[in-house]
């Protein structure tokens, strides 16, 4: 077996353990594993920020402006240096299997966000945008997840989130379109949380058609 | 079967089509590139491929037992993965191992860009005037002949130091006053930033372009064309005269991909020439066997005899090393090294190391820094220890070679470590003496035991000498 992110041969330790009971072969080795990280101790229970006692400077600016528009946001991972570059090598270059090394802790934290059974809305791309990059990155993480998606929201061409500066993002228009109202909770799967934009833009229409309640999930904070 | 087999062991080039039309699209020509990098609307793409300007191929080679990418020539299994693909509908397959350059995919094809331009010939274009020394000659002519005869190959076998690069000025001028296309590879980003502003005002009247992963310049549309070897995955049947420099180096050395690529990168009738200080087992059995032509360069440009490195035991060392530490021996003689005229390269086995000595070394007020390959501003400091704006460079073997220093004593830590191969050690003893002002310059191992690949090393720069004295 070969580390997914890196190509090296990973050999499992054979104990009496795994000697009867072979384990699980992993899909990346350990030192991958390590500088992946995971958001384990502390965070901010509103975005899930890494490292951070109590609600978040953001997360109060965001209540202030728009109250309770989004429940919570849950995420696996910290968009450290290393993630940055998986990602822009997943999403941007287009090896798709690299969501592969993120899969297993992706599911835990999934089952243990209480999110499972909520409907899962995906994120839509532009048409230019999904022919290039030959995948809809936020389909494939709620497959990952097991979960079958709902893409009830269209899309105009913009230019990426991540090209833009903050400021810039926090004034961007409502690129996305409600293609029909849903009245349950729902969760928005995605990549990223970096500025929580996206996700309001979405949330405020669905809570403009009347859901109770909109929170999301996503691998990176 | 018998023919899927040997077209899957060796590396087959027939899909390239041999009809080259002429035209007059610099930047296509000789290109293997995806539908994206091709920077035409539509309507212009399908024109260039009714006139076969364009021509569409299969980039990805399948087999009952595994696959091949044609851009790189990739058949790792691992490095092959299916994906759900939008904009067909279905699981495709794909090439992770040249991923870095967009993706490959089974369902969209490959763009060959006819090799068809025609490139204009200069009249005169070396404007160098230096002379170059016998032997340097005698090599020049034999490579002039090798351009001339258009086909065939040759390895030029050069100590460090004896002017490889100024060896073919005489036959990249036969190249482009013939209106040839060249290029020159090489496995480093450094070595060719550092070639571009020599060849450049050597050859003032020729456009040269300098490719590599974050270079200013990509279009690659010019008659010379300095590249990393990795740029040359982009390239099909695009050159005339491709040269090589430091066959021998890392990444190029034992990988795959980059031998298919600057391969593929040739004309199928083209002189193929080969540069290095230190050729690798595999290139030495071709010369013994009388399969690859060499020519051989055993002294430098200024005469002189290559610096031998001294070996020198010390046995605390991996103790100071791991407290992030020197021994007090070699410090002190760091310090009368100081004193003297020359600056100091200290080569080490690892950049966490490398980087712990330089603070060591700071805080013990030595005007320190140290480079290596994460280093965003390596070529800045680079830069300036060239302009002597510091005393002391801290590296790992990424500077091991093509970088010229006029004075400088080398001192490896850690010799023994196996990331000093032979190679690497010859190559690092090159470093030192390159100057005619300052022929000479201490080489020191400092090492916990004595390797083999540290004897051979010695060894070869011993022979070398020797062949040098005799000539």
């Amino acid at each position: 077996m070969r580390c997914l992110i890196c190509h090296v041969e990973t050999i499992p330790d054979v104990t009496w353990v795994t000697f009867w009971k072979p384990s699980v072969q992993k899909k990346i080795c350990q030192e991958c594993e390590e500088q992946m990280d995971k958001i384990t101790a502390s965070f901010c229970p509103g975005c899930h920020r890494p490292g951070h006692e109590g609600v978040c400077h953001d997360c109060e600016k965001w209540e202030k402006t728009n109250p309770g528009l989004l429940e919570r946001n849950v995420a696996a991972f910290p968009y450290n240096e290393f993630n940055k570059e998986l990602v822009a090598r997943w999403k941007y270059r287009g090896d798709f299997v690299v969501l592969d090394a993120y899969k297993e802790h992706l599911q835990n934290v999934w089952l243990s966000s209480f999110f499972k059974g909520r409907q899962v809305l995906s994120v839509p791309l532009s048409s230019k945008r999904l022919d290039e990059r030959g995948f809809n990155q936020s389909e494939a993480i709620s497959y990952a997840l097991e979960e079958e998606p709902f893409s009830v929201f269209e899309r105009s061409h913009s230019e990426k989130q991540s090209k833009r500066g903050r400021k810039d993002r926090m004034q961007s228009e409502n690129p996305f379109r409600l293609l029909h109202p849903i009245s349950d909770p729902v969760v928005i799967v995605d990549d990223i949380y970096t500025t929580g934009r996206t996700v309001r833009h979405m949330a405020s229409l669905l809570k403009e058609q009347g859901c109770p309640s909109v929170s999301s999930f996503t691998i990176f904070r | 079967m018998f023919k899927t087999v040997k077209k899957y062991l060796q590396k087959d080039f027939s899909w390239i089509p041999h009809e080259n039309p002429t035209h007059s699209y610099p930047s296509l020509t000789g290109k293997l590139l995806l539908r994206h990098e091709i920077p035409y609307e539509d309507e212009i793409v399908d024109q260039l491929l009714a006139q076969s300007i364009l021509v569409k191929v299969t980039s990805i080679e399948s087999y009952p037992w595994g696959h091949r990418c044609r851009r790189c020539g990739n058949t790792k299994s691992y490095l092959f993965a299916k994906m759900p693909h939008a904009t067909c509908g279905q699981d495709c397959l794909y090439c992770r191992s040249c991923i870095q350059m967009g993706r490959v995919i089974e369902c969209e094809p490959l763009f060959y860009g006819s090799s068809g331009f025609e490139w204009t010939a200069h009249e005169h274009p070396c404007h160098w005037d230096g002379d170059l020394t016998i032997h340097q000659q005698k090599a020049a002519d034999e490579l002039v002949s090798l351009v001339q005869k258009g086909s065939g190959e040759k390895l030029v076998w050069a100590v460090c130091g004896a002017g490889k690069t100024e060896i073919l000025f005489p036959a990249l001028t036969e190249a482009l006053e013939k209106g040839k296309r060249i290029c020159l590879a090489t496995p480093r980003t450094d070595v060719v930033r550092e070639l571009l502003p020599r060849l450049q005002k050597s050859f003032p009247d020729v456009n040269i372009q300098a490719l590599y992963g974050d270079s200013p310049d990509k279009a690659g549309d010019a008659p010379f064309i300095i590249a990393t070897t990795h740029q040359l995955l982009r390239f099909a049947h695009a050159f005339d005269v491709m040269i090589i420099d430091e066959v021998d180096a890392f990444p190029f050395h034992n990988d795959v991909s980059l031998h298919y690529a600057s391969e593929r990168a040739a004309k199928p009738q083209a002189s193929t020439i080969y540069l290095t200080a230190t050729p690798r087992k595999k290139q030495k059995r071709r010369i013994r066997s009388k399969h690859l032509p060499v020519v051989f360069i055993p002294q430098r440009f200024h005469g002189h005899p290559l610096p031998v490195p001294q070996l020198k035991l010390t046995p605390t060392l991996h103790r100071y090393l791991q407290k992030g530490e020197l021994p007090p021996k070699i410090l002190q003689i760091i310090v009368h090294q100081q004193q003297t005229k020359r600056q100091l390269l200290l080569f080490l086995p690892s950049i966490k190391i490398a980087e712990q000595m330089a603070s060591y070394l700071k805080e013990r007020n030595f005007e320190v820094q140290s480079v290596h390959a994460e280093d965003s501003q390596r070529a800045e400091k680079i830069q300036a220890f060239r302009k002597k704006e510091y005393r002391v460079l801290i590296t790992t073997t990424i500077l091991e070679r093509g970088v010229t220093f006029p004075s400088v004593d080398v001192y490896v830590i850690d010799a023994g470590h196996v990331v000093f191969d032979e190679a690497a050690l010859v190559q690092i003893a090159g470093r030192a003496g390159r100057s005619p002002d300052d022929p000479t310059g201490d080489v020191i191992f400092y090492h916990i035991g004595k390797t083999d690949e540290m004897l051979d090393a010695v060894e070869s720069i011993r022979y070398m000498n020797k062949l040098g004295r005799k000539l």
